[in-house]
Formats: C-alpha cells, sequence, structure tokens
C-alpha cells in the first residue's frame, strides 16, 4: 500500500517514558478482528487509555490534552512481543507519522518502515534530553529530517543523527514500497525458486 | 581453505535472491503459514493492486487464533470472529491455497500443525504473520515472525526484503535436574538476557541440553526466543530431528528422503565458526522456573523469592510498575501464592509431551476447588494423542476437562479470558499487561509447574510432587 512520503517532520511530541511497551499494550487482541486496515486508532493504547467502563483514563498521556503532535516518544524496548503490523497501524491512525525511542524490538521497527510510520532510534542519553525538554514545555517542537538523518530539539538544538539503511531511506522519501520492487524482480524470483531444494 | 560457517549462516545464504546495496537482501520464502487474524488486510493488498499469489502451493492455511475452544461444530458466535474466519476460506479457496480450517481433521495451532505434518524440515526458510515462527526452527530452519505487509510480499513474490541479523549462541552443557523442562531452560535463558537481550540477533542453541531434548522439548525453546527479542532460533538437525519427521505426511519419501537427510547433515555449524556474541550457562543452574513480572524476563527459580528492583536489567519505574500489576511486592516469596486460573496450552507447551507431563503430576490427585482449569491441545491431532495413551481419562478422575484446540488463553483473542485481578498459572509464552484478558495477572511456567498449582491451588515446587 503506497502511503504518505516522508522527509522532515516538525512536531510537538507525546511523551511515554515507559520501558518494553509491548504491542499488546499498543493494541490489545481483542481489537484485531477486523478485514480491513481502518479505525485501530480508536483502540490505540486501549486498557491504558479507558477504563473497563470505556470512561477515558485523565491519568494517561494521551488523554491529556496539553500533550499532542505526530510524533510519540517511547522508553526502551519499545514494541516488542507479537508481529501484529496492526501496533503500527494503530500508531499511524491515530495521527503519529514518527515513534522515537531509544531502542526498538526488530518486527515492530520492520513493520513501522513498511507502513511509513519512522522509528528513530536515538541515544539512551538524547531519550533523556527530549523527555526533559517536554517536561519542561509541552509544547517543545521535534525536528526529524529523514533526508539528513538527525532528528533536533527545536528549542535547544540539540541535534543527533539516527540510522536507516539507503533503500529503505529512499522508499519513505518516495512513498514506495517493497512490493513494487518484488514485483519488478519475478522473473529473478522464479527462476531461483526453480532451483529451490523445497 | 574456507571459512567456517554457521548452521544459520549456510540456511541464509542459500535462500538470498538479490542483495541490495545499502539495504536488506530479498530473501527467499520456502515455506509460508497464515491464519485468520494477520492475512485478511494482504489478501485485500494483492486484490486493490490486482495481482496473484505467485506460488499458492508453498503457502498453508489454518484458524487458531480467534477459533472458540469448545462446540467447535456450532456457528461462531461472534460476527466479527466468524468474518475473519470466512474471509480466510474465502481468500484461500481463490488462490487455491491449502486451508485446514475450523473442523478439519488437522486443523490446530500453525506452530504444533507445522511440524506435526512434516511441512516444516531442516535448512528451510519459513515464515507467518506470528511472532511464535520462531518454534520451526527447532527442525535447523530459519523460521520467524513478519507482519502483514510482508504476507503480502510473500504471497505476491515468495520473498521478503530482511537485513541479515546478527548471530548469537546460546550453548548449555550438563544435565538438568529433577522436573527441569525445557520450557524452565527458556525462560531461564530469557530471565539471564533480559525480554529484549537478544533483539537484533538471531540465536542458535548448542551444547548437551539440546542435543539430548525431544524435538518437542526443542519447540518449545526455539518458540520462546522471541520473548528475550531474538528474531528467531534454531538448533541443529541430528538424528532427533530426522526420526521425528520421517514418514510424516509432508516429508519427503524414498528417494528424495535420502538425498534430503544427505543435504541435512551438512547444515550444523562447523567447528571454528564465529559469532557476534556468546552465551554459557550450566544445566546444574537451573530449576523450575515461575514468571513475576509483566514481561518474559521477570522470571526466577521457583525456590527464590521476588528480586529486589536493584537486582533486575529493567528500569526501577518499569520494574515497579509491572509488579504493582501484579499485585506482589520485592523480595516477597513465590511459592504458595494463591491462584485462580491454569492454563495448559499454547504453540509454546499445547504439545502430547505436555499434556503427558502435566497428567503424571495430576495422576491420583484432584484439582484444587479454588482453579479453574483450560487444557487445551494444540491440535486434533493432539487431542487424539491424549485420548489413545489414555491421557484424558486420567484428567477426567482429577476433575479436568479437556477443551478443543486453538490458542485460546494464550492472547484470549476469543471468550477464554482470565477475568480482571485473578492469577494464572500458564504455559504460554507471554505475560504482558492484559494479554489473557484485560487486568488479568499472569505467570508463565512449565506444565509441570502449572500442574502442580491446578492440584494445589497455589505455586507450589512440582518437586514436591513427582
Amino acid at each position: 500500500m503506497a502511503y504518505d512520503k516522508f522527509t522532515v517532520l516538525k512536531s510537538t511530541a507525546v511523551p511515554m517514558p515507559i520501558e518494553n511497551v509491548d504491542t499488546d499494550q499498543i493494541i490489545p487482541a481483542r481489537f484485531l478482528k477486523a478485514t480491513k486496515r481502518e479505525g485501530f486508532g480508536d483502540n490505540l493504547f486501549r486498557d491504558w487509555r479507558y477504563n473497563g467502563d470505556d470512561t477515558p483514563k485523565q491519568d494517561f498521556v494521551l488523554n491529556n490534552p496539553i500533550y499532542s503532535g505526530k510524533i510519540l516518544v517511547g522508553g526502551r524496548n519499545f514494541g516488542s512481543g507479537s508481529s501484529r503490523e496492526h501496533a503500527a497501524w494503530a500508531i499511524y491512525d491515530y495521527g503519529f507519522r514518527c515513534v522515537v525511542s531509544s531502542f526498538f524490538a526488530d518486527i515492530f521497527k520492520g513493520n513501522s518502515i513498511n507502513i511509513g510510520l519512522l522509528p528513530v532510534q536515538v541515544s539512551p542519553e538524547f531519550l533523556d534530553k527530549i523527555f526533559k525538554a517536554i517536561e519542561a514545555d509541552p509544547k517543545a517542537e521535534l525536528e526529524v529530517n529523514l533526508p539528513e538523518q538527525t532528528i533536533t530539539i527545536v528549542s535547544t538544538g540539540e541535534q543527533e543523527s539516527f540510522a536507516i539503511n539507503g533503500y529503505k531511506k529512499h522508499n519513505m522519501i518516495n512513498g514506495y514500497d517493497d512490493i513494487d520492487y518484488l514485483q519488478a524482480m519475478k522473473s529473478e524470483i522464479k527462476t531461483f525458486a526453480e532451483a529451490s531444494l523445497y | 581453505m574456507s571459512t567456517p560457517k554457521s548452521l544459520f549462516d549456510k540456511v541464509w545464504d542459500a535462500h538470498v535472491v538479490r542483495k541490495i546495496e545499502d539495504g536488506p537482501d530479498v530473501f527467499f520464502i520456502d515455506r509460508h503459514f497464515i491464519h485468520e487474524v494477520t492475512s485478511p488486510v494482504a489478501f485485500l493488498g494483492l486484490e486493490t493492486r490486482g495481482i496473484d499469489v505467485l506460488f499458492p502451493e508453498r503457502t498453508f492455511a489454518t484458524a487458531d487464533h480467534n477459533t472458540p475452544t469448545i462446540n467447535q461444530h456450532l456457528p461462531v458466535a461472534d460476527p466479527l470472529s466468524a468474518n475473519q474466519l470466512k474471509a480466510l476460506e474465502t481468500n484461500t479457496a481463490k488462490y487455491g491455497i491449502s486451508h485446514w480450517g475450523l473442523g478439519h481433521a488437522k486443523n490446530g495451532i500453525v506452530h504444533v500443525v507445522g511440524p506435526e505434518n512434516g511441512i516444516t524440515q531442516p535448512g528451510m526458510t519459513i515464515v507467518c504473520g506470528d511472532s511464535h515462527t520462531s518454534t520451526h526452527g527447532a527442525f535447523g530452519a530459519i523460521a520467524f515472525g513478519i507482519g502483514t505487509s510482508e504476507v503480502e510480499m510473500v504471497l505476491s513474490s515468495q520473498c521478503i526484503m530482511q537485513p541479515k541479523p546478527k548471530k548469537m549462541r546460546v550453548t548449555i552443557n550438563g544435565k538438568l535436574g529433577a522436573a527441569v523442562m525445557p520450557k524452565d531452560v527458556t525462560l531461564y535463558i530469557i530471565s539471564q538476557l533480559s525480554a529484549a537481550g537478544a533483539t537484533g540477533y538471531f540465536v542458535e542453541y548448542a551444547g548437551d541440553v539440546f542435543r539430548n531434548m525431544s524435538m518437542e522439548g526443542r519447540m518449545t525453546v526455539c518458540n520462546m526466543s522471541i520473548e528475550m527479542g531474538a528474531r528467531g532460533g534454531m538448533i541443529a538437525p541430528d538424528e532427533t530431528t530426522f526420526a521425528y519427521l520421517k514418514g510424516r505426511e509432508l516429508a519427503p519419501k524414498g528417494e528424495a528422503w535420502d538425498k534430503a537427510v544427505a543435504y541435512w547433515k551438512t547444515l550444523p555449524t562447523e567447528e571454528g565458526a564465529t559469532f557476534d556474541i556468546e552465551y554459557n550457562f550450566d544445566a546444574a543452574d537451573i530449576e523450575p522456573q515461575i514468571t513475576y513480572g509483566t514481561n518474559p524476563g521477570l522470571g526466577t527459580g521457583i525456590s527464590q523469592n521476588i528480586p529486589l528492583a536493584n537486582q533486575v536489567k529493567d528500569g526501577e519505574a518499569s520494574y515497579k510498575k509491572s509488579l504493582g500489576y501484579m499485585g506482589f511486592a520485592e523480595n516477597e516469596q513465590i511459592v504458595g501464592k494463591s491462584i485462580d486460573y491454569v492454563f495448559l496450552g499454547s504453540c509454546t507447551n499445547g504439545r502430547i509431551e505436555d499434556f503427558r507431563a502435566f497428567a503424571s503430576i495430576v495422576k491420583g490427585r484432584k484439582k484444587a476447588d479454588n482453579v479453574t482449569a483450560w487444557l487445551v491441545p494444540g491440535s486434533h491431532i493432539v487431542e487424539s494423542q491424549i485420548k489413545e495413551e489414555g491421557i484424558l481419562d486420567i484428567l477426567n478422575e482429577a476433575g479436568f476437562e479437556l477443551r478443543q484446540p486453538g490458542c485460546s488463553a494464550c492472547l484470549a483473542m476469543n471468550d477464554d479470558k482470565i477475568p480482571a485481578g485473578k492469577y494464572a498459572v500458564s504455559t504460554s509464552n507471554r505475560n504482558f499487561e492484559g494479554r489473557q484478558g484485560p487486568g488479568a495477572r499472569t505467570l508463565l511456567a512449565s506444565p509441570l509447574v502449572a500442574a502442580a498449582a491446578a492440584v494445589t491451588g497455589k505455586v507450589t515446587d512440582p518437586r514436591e510432587l513427582i
């Protein structure tokens, strides 16, 4: 599925300084029953966001109106657990375009890039600086520059670079996806398959 | 002389169709499993693009995540669940994909069904839209979970774009103690490395403990690799592997079998092959394990107390949040804690050896009155074995009932949900907040520990009952 192109994103951010945010928290299994990719944002962080009677939990960050923006900043080991791409869909559908953490689980990271949600891995020290900047001013902005591979805390000018492979970067900047690439090399794949042992 | 290669390198390198400069490998997939939850949007993608399934014979479908575990002959009551099952049936029929749906004699959990029917073989690459696909690594296959975008890639091109992970080897030598099961081995490793300790790596398990382990035990270990962040885990194929596979329905036969075995024997890691990181543990240090927190790395030997915040790798705030959710405190004893539910099943521990182990403890005893027990076989084949071996009679006499196959309370997508605040000793793989139902509190353990809890109504060291 083609997705929005990603170049430079300047936005306020939502802080979630919790470690090991697993994909069951991002979207619990009971909300995976749809056969279409729509509406998952409504159940993003469902059990942290709502009480059992569906009233919002006032102390949860997404229910706090002073925080908003297109960037979600999470603690270490973000997205662990289940391979459900629904987790990345839910974050994207809610309105985020970038997730920042000091460490991502592999499958979540891959799923995010595949749908146009940019995972930005920073050092633990820089993550701490981001949390402090947002704590000092909930309207503090971050600038994520994909072509330059940098993330900047706008108010202080503090900056760090992040890694992404050249192929995926090119895809995200242009809104290309892997399926088009693979379709274009189908004959090469068929030849490979003919020699397969299995 | 060529550089000594690892099992992982041999299998990986044999499946690279193209290397993209400063990018991932275009990686060929031999076998693809799909189920009802993570495949519908992939099929929708094919339709939107107007493209076909390239090799339908390389994909196998089973319904497991969202199926009821009682009255499977009746229509599924939840319309959303019924719709998802219907979508799988329609999509597989449309593209000519084998579908072992609800009610089919071979239906069951995807990671139980694949091996027991001989679909899973050494040297293969196997993916599925489920993180516990790592299970199949027990055969010396590279097997890992993928997202739905990748399911669409495999359906349409039999390839995914995958950067090659780093390599880790975990070696355990020595002899395991009494009542120590493969589940305890894996929970021990994860507690030592933490829930993120193997992220970015593919793990090979080596040493006496794994060589002497049954195929089902190896599956339990490889299954849990993802719980320390590893994409997958694998164990070199050997005579145990070949003996398990021989004669299974979809395993090679006759001349093809001999040829396959000859190739499989070339796969084990060569002497001198290097790994990015290595860990060594001693089997004698492993006792029956149990988790007390909200990630699988927060586990310990059952005789130990819950650690202090400064003794774990998780940050203090996260650790305290975790214990708060569980209703536990630092330095408390785990043994003796009252429990409410027991779940035996899942792709981790839903095979015949798991039911044999559970039965060995409950035989001649009675289920504790305060315990609700859900015993869910991993497949219809496992269910038949339970009946044929007389295990069902033992379970019934002890006051237990057997449910029908499926993922069940492992992820609580169907009606099998542990109520809020209740404690469950579970043989499944994840103790995340709400994993087994909103507010549910999960203690992960082996089938023996689960059985000991089921008959005593509290966390009990199984060594006292064997």
